[in-house]
């Protein structure tokens, strides 16, 4: 009882801080995303990637453009893990296997961040460095410009399908927005006792007389833009939980906020592209109710969690770090399945089992609340799409989201988008249950074996990351499945998002009246956030009956 | 007697009302059995094809008929025969829908009846220039063999053997087989009245028609075709719902063929009958056995209130509608002026001028005048010797001429001048009064109508001012705000000049007005209100309209108006009323709804029966999940056929509201949807947990289960 206290506290803490800085960056990413100027610095990064930023792209331009260029993070990361014994600073280590070199770079490059190896024991610092941070900035920088892209689709009348320049999305995203802040969060890292250095193991004896190898590296630099892209590859395999990642409850809650931050923003930047405001606090409120929700659930779960154990202890303690306690531990693991960051600062199969059953249920929303940088805000809007089409109808009018019809052809590519997810989540689970391989990685049975596999698929293909643990995914059968799965979850709905984009674009806009539906009002809120719910429920309740459900029953 | 009786609708109805009339809202066992040929003929799996959740679940159907034989069971029969009748009680709600249209259609298919026609002889183009056309040598054909162009001439007691405009001549026509108007109608070459319709009869006189439809393509074949659904073509949003439907019913389908895999890990094997149970269960069947009923009860609605719509595409286009053009005369004012007071000068009392405004009257045919008899109280007997002058164009006066007294009425500077001549001087008192009564009267949107008399030879004098108004429709303005709250803005259409039509305008409720329009007018601001992407309705007769309810996204054509006019149109009203684009409005909007309530009430339907399909799945394996059994239902095998057999019968349940459309009041989009919600959505997440667990405690005495 008396964590409550400490419990509001950090989440006060928090919603000040988002609260005090969510409008500022949303501004500075409208700004980016709308204005017609360049920096220097932009212009000779242009010159050097040889594109003109001024190009008004089709969307199916700038869908070739945001293919073209995740393929080459792909080969490049693939190419860094396959030949990693031959380069500078791999600290001794051995090139990754074919089907883990692959799962790597379509992990990082997709913003997934999924990690079947342990990060210290198996990757030097270049890989790390100038592999996966530099691809951390990148996948999130793709998914933020889709995003940008989809607004500017909905804000425009009559644009032929144009929906802007993806190079110019891309470039300032990373310059003005990402690389700033995760340079001054990565100096408050360090400060926070965060390491930062390039040193090989360090030797040490320990306490019962044996010996350790304790590595340091470039930690904080990528422990920024770890949380702030949502990407949540960790540099350590024990993630967030490690003590030179996150040292303290305060570094703790501060990546907290990093997370937040981004998805958040980009939601009061989208009313701020399509001329109301109104708009984007509403689907800002959407996310922030869903996340408060899951929020209070998983701390529920975890304080009074169900058990003999937990009921001694005054909670769920097992596989938690006593420095962050139950709740730094509960919210964090809301807030890295909300997004789909998919780091962990707690091991995730040690939830109990309805804390656990709600962090796979945030992933299977589709990341929406508030979800991944960029991802997070179109998914959210494709919903809104659907909501605006059931209860559109029920107005008696043709249902339209701000000003834009919804027809034949754009509800086409909507359902494609809210089919791709749970198709590659069921279909995977159910491959990943029938396959001798595949079920030679799980390693409990029974209801809590399901569970292990469907939160790692349902983890891949939606982006997150994030592992439940308890399984041994570095085979090639899961390698293989998983890597599947988080290239087909992000980059078919990308694609649907930006044909989206480019039919809304050429549409005129046409002006509200009394008779449409308002989309910014509190009726609206609730119906978005209850098709969510709905939509997502009536698709997984079968399986979670079968795994945490039925788990937390017995 | 009132004055407006030209726009009170007829009480009578023909052929077409009649039969349409009955049971318009029961459904009767009557019905159903007429219907259910054509629903199992709809059965086929081609026909299914448009409707994909229906053939998921014939396919269902047939999967579970095949289980069954393999290893009999009762459940398994249980499910099959009540899947079986999920599609069949689809079918049923379309067949339904398409038999009330049939009774139509046989009636209209009866004016088809081949006719012997008199056609002119002579090449078309030559007979364009031909003066004199009723005098041209005929020869006697079947109307069958009629072409556009050909022109034929018709006499007192034969049928119009084609669609087509009078060329010559002038007749009244019966043309209730069609409109169900039992009046006769004039039809004359020239003008707006010169379009006619095959197998209407010419009740006297004799015209000339020239023929506008090839065979087959008639008026009344393309009516037959729009009323027994045989053309009906999905519209936009009915397409676009059924993608949505179609890939909720995909995820289902993953949803429950993975279930399988998943359970046989979990040690809970299904088998694949309970599977397509609980899929069928899941899919929207509800709005998808509806879906295409909907729509064709739609339009049959439409054509209940005797407006035919060429397109689905139009009614729903209705619905969206932001912008309504509506003509002054006949749609916001009675068609004529009527007097609404009487303002004397000084000097003369009301009742002088009352007594005045009679006599001058009493032979007054015109409208106007019947309305000034009207407002003084009535008819009068005619006083001996009187004269009526009638109104010339030249005097612009009428009057009575009494044994010693004469009375004028008429506009205000002739009767001024008449007066004058009789030798009253011109800088009268009263001069200045009846000046300013005309001011007043003109401003308020009136026109004045000047009374004066003259006793003997004595110099006439003016009594007073008639004030003739533009008497707006009851209980329009209230609609005029219905339609605000909806949304809706309305642009008066007016030839008056700006003054008049502000004054109506504002006596109205309107929230624009075009004064002074031309047709090049109304079509600019059509294209003006759609560029800034608004949808615009309006009505039109004349053939000077066509241009502009070609553009407008629905156009409503009066029937009394010319062929060209109904061309562009893509609605025509057969009752020529105009006032009925406000209903047609109405009735997109309702159909539109109807959809979305349903499609809400199906899916929320889904809740409760996951809470009684799954606890009876795996309670077996895991009997810790009988927490979720809340319906308490008493066997995993009633559970099951009890959420099959509400899923089915709650299609039959919702025939009726599916033709009807679901009750609509106009009101703000917020304002609909709350209660929509609170209706189909909250109401389709209770209906079910209690209709389940009714069936149940019925269904669980059937032996074997």
């Amino acid at each position: 009882m008396s964590e409550i206290v400490p419990t509001l506290l950090q989440v006060a803490v928090l919603v000040a801080a988002l609260g005090l800085t969510v409008p500022l960056l949303g501004r500075l990413l409208a700004h980016a995303y709308t204005s017609p100027r360049h920096l220097a610095v932009e212009r000779v990064t242009y010159r050097a990637l040889r594109v003109d930023p001024d190009a008004d792209q089709h969307w199916r331009t700038y869908a070739m453009s945001v293919l073209g260029f995740s393929l080459v993070g792909v080969l490049a990361l693939f190419a860094f893990g396959r030949l990693q014994e031959h380069l500078p600073l791999s600290l001794g280590f051995a090139a990754l296997p074919t089907d883990g070199a692959w799962n790597t770079a379509v992990s990082f490059v997709t913003n997934t961040n999924w990690q079947w190896y342990s990060g210290e024991a198996a990757l030097g610092h270049l890989m790390q460095m100038s592999g996966l941070t530099v691809q951390n900035f990148l996948s999130a920088g793709v998914g933020m410009a889709v995003a940008a892209a989809f607004a500017r689709g909905l804000a425009r009348r009559g644009g032929a399908g144009r929906v802007g320049n993806f190079w110019a999305d891309l470039v300032r995203t990373v310059l003005r927005v990402l690389l700033p802040i995760a340079l001054v969060a990565a100096v408050l890292l360090v400060v926070m006792g965060v390491v930062q250095n390039l040193a090989g193991p360090h030797l040490v004896d320990t306490l019962t007389g044996g010996n350790q190898a304790i590595t340091g590296g470039p930690v904080a630099s990528q422990e920024a833009i770890k949380e702030l892209g949502t990407n949540g590859g960790g540099f350590y395999n024990a993630n967030s939980a490690h003590p030179f990642e996150n040292p303290t409850p305060m570094s703790n809650l501060f990546e907290i906020f990093l997370i937040l931050l981004v998805p958040f923003a980009m939601a009061w930047s989208f009313g701020l592209i399509v001329g109301d405001r109104r708009q984007g606090v509403a689907v800002l409120t959407v996310m922030g109710l869903l996340l408060a929700v899951s929020v209070a659930l998983i701390t529920w779960a975890e304080m009074a969690g169900p058990g003999t154990a937990p009921q001694l202890a005054q909670g769920a303690l097992e596989g938690k770090e006593q420095r962050f306690g139950t709740a730094g531990s509960a919210l964090f693991a809301a807030v890295t399945t909300g997004t789909s960051t998919g780091a962990v600062n707690t091991m995730h199969d040690s939830l109990t089992a309805p804390g656990g059953g709600v962090a796979l249920f945030n992933m299977m929303l589709g990341e929406i609340a508030p979800g991944g940088v960029g991802s997070g805000l179109y998914g959210m809007l494709m919903l809104a799409v659907v909501t605006v089409f059931l209860c559109g109808l029920m107005v008696g009018r043709t249902p339209e989201y701000l000003g834009k019809k919804i027809g034949q052809r754009e509800i086409v590519l909507v359902a494609a988008y809210v089919l791709t997810t749970p198709v590659l989540v069921l279909v995977g689970s159910a491959v990943a249950l029938t396959a001798s391989d595949g079920l030679a990685g799980l390693q409990e049975s029974g209801p809590h074996g399901l569970t292990e596999a469907v939160y790692a698929v349902t983890s891949a293909s939606n982006n997150n990351g994030s592992a439940f643990g308890g399984l041994t995914s570095g085979t090639p059968f899961w390698n293989t499945l998983l890597g599947s799965c988080m290239l087909l979850g992000r980059f078919l709905p990308m694609v649907v998002v930006l044909a989206l984009a480019g039919r809304f674009a050429t549409q005129p806009r046409l002006p509200a009246g009394a008779g449409t539906l308002p989309t910014h009002r509190p009726l609206f809120v609730v119906l978005l956030s209850g098709v969510a719910l709905v939509v997502v429920g009536l698709t997984y309740v079968p399986v979670l009956a079968l795994g945490p459900i039925v788990e937390s029953l017995s | 007697m009132s004055t407006p009786t030209s726009t009170t609708t007829p009480t009578t109805t023909g052929t077409t009302g009649t039969t349409t009339g009955t049971g318009s809202s029961v459904l009767t066992v009557a019905q159903l059995a007429a219907a259910l040929p054509g629903a199992l003929r709809k059965l086929d799996p081609r026909e299914l094809l448009a409707t994909p959740v229906m053939l998921v679940v014939e396919i269902g159907a047939v999967a579970t008929t095949v289980m069954s034989v393999l290893d009999p069971s009762t459940l398994g029969w249980l499910v099959t025969l009540w899947l079986w009748l999920t599609v069949v009680f689809g079918t049923l709600a379309e067949s339904v829908a398409e038999g009330r249209g049939k009774a139509q259609a046989a009636s209209l298919r009866e004016l088809q009846t081949e006719t012997p026609a008199r056609r002119v002889r002579g090449s078309a183009d030559q007979l364009t220039y031909t003066g004199n056309l009723t005098d041209l040598p005929t020869d006697e054909v079947p109307s069958t063999s009629l072409h556009a162009g050909d022109v034929v001439v018709v006499e007192a007691g034969e049928r119009i053997p084609g669609d087509g405009d009078v060329v010559a001549g002038v007749a009244s026509v019966d043309e209730s087989a069609v409109t169900g108007e039992s009046a006769p109608v004039i039809r004359e070459s020239g003008g707006d009245r010169s379009a006619v319709t095959g197998g209407t009869v010419v009740l006297s006189d004799r015209i000339v028609v020239r023929v506008t439809s090839e065979p087959g393509q008639s008026f009344v074949d393309r009516m037959i075709a729009l009323v027994e659904g045989s053309e009906r073509q999905r519209t936009p949003n009915e397409i676009a719902l059924n993608v949505l439907l179609s890939s909720l019913t995909v995820v289902f389908v993953v949803v429950c063929g993975s279930l399988y895999f998943l359970a046989d890990y979990s040690g809970a094997h299904q088998s694949p009958l309970v599977l397509t149970a609980l899929l069928v269960c899941l899919i929207p069947t509800t709005i998808g056995a509806l879906l295409s009923a909907i729509g064709i009860a739609g339009m049959d609605r439409l054509v209940r209130r005797n407006v035919l719509a060429m397109s689905g595409r139009a009614v729903e286009a209705a619905g969206d509608v932001d912008v309504l053009l509506l003509d002054k005369t006949g749609t916001i004012t009675y068609g004529n002026r009527q007097a609404a007071e009487l303002l004397a000068v000084p000097g003369v009392t009301s009742a002088e001028l009352a007594e005045a405004a009679l006599l001058s009257s009493l032979a007054d045919e015109t409208p106007e005048g019947r309305s000034i008899v009207t407002l003084v109280g009535g008819a009068v007997a005619t006083p001996p010797g009187a004269t009526f002058v009638a109104f010339s164009a030249s005097t612009r006066m009428s009057g009575l001429d009494l044994p010693g007294r004469t009375l004028r009425k008429g506009a205000g500077s002739a009767v001024a001048q008449w007066v004058h001549s009789t030798g009253s001087p011109a800088a009268h008192a009263s001069v200045a009064a009846i000046e300013a009564h005309v001011q007043h009267v003109s401003e308020s949107g009136g026109t004045p109508l000047v009374v004066a008399e003259q006793v003997g030879s004595d110099p006439a004098r003016l009594l007073g001012v008639i004030h003739l108004k533009d008497v707006v429709k009851d209980g329009i303005r209230e609609r005029f705000e219905e339609l605000r709250a909806m949304g809706i803005r309305t642009v008066m259409i007016t030839g008056d000049n700006a003054v008049t039509a502000a004054a109506i305008a504002q006596e109205a409720g309107v929230d624009d007005v075009l004064a002074e329009a031309t047709p090049e007018d109304k079509l600019a601001l059509i294209r003006r209100e759609q560029q800034g992407g608004r949808m615009v309705a309006m009505c039109g007769d004349g053939t000077n309209d066509a241009p502009a309810l070609a553009q407008a996204d629905v156009g409503v054509a009066m029937n009394t108006g010319t062929t060209a006019a109904k061309e562009a149109g893509n609605m025509v009203d057969l009752d020529s009323d105009p006032t009925k684009l406000l209903d047609v409005v109405e009735i997109g909007k309702q159909l539109l709804i109807t959809r979305g309530a349903l499609t809400t009430f199906s899916v929320a339907n889904d809740v409760a029966k996951y809470f009684a399909i799954l606890p009876a799945m795996f309670v077996v394996a895991f009997p810790d999940l009988d927490v979720l059994n809340v319906m308490r239902l008493s066997s995993p095998e009633s559970a099951i056929v009890s959420a099959v057999v509400f899923n089915a019968l709650v299609i039959v349940a919702l025939i009726p509201l599916a033709l009807r459309g679901v009750a609509y009041r106009p009101a703000s989009a917020s304002a609909l949807l709350q209660r929509n919600l609170l209706v189909y959505g909250v109401g389709g997440l209770i209906a079910p947990f209690l209709g389940i667990k009714l069936l149940d405690l019925v269904i669980s005495h059937i032996p074997g289960l």
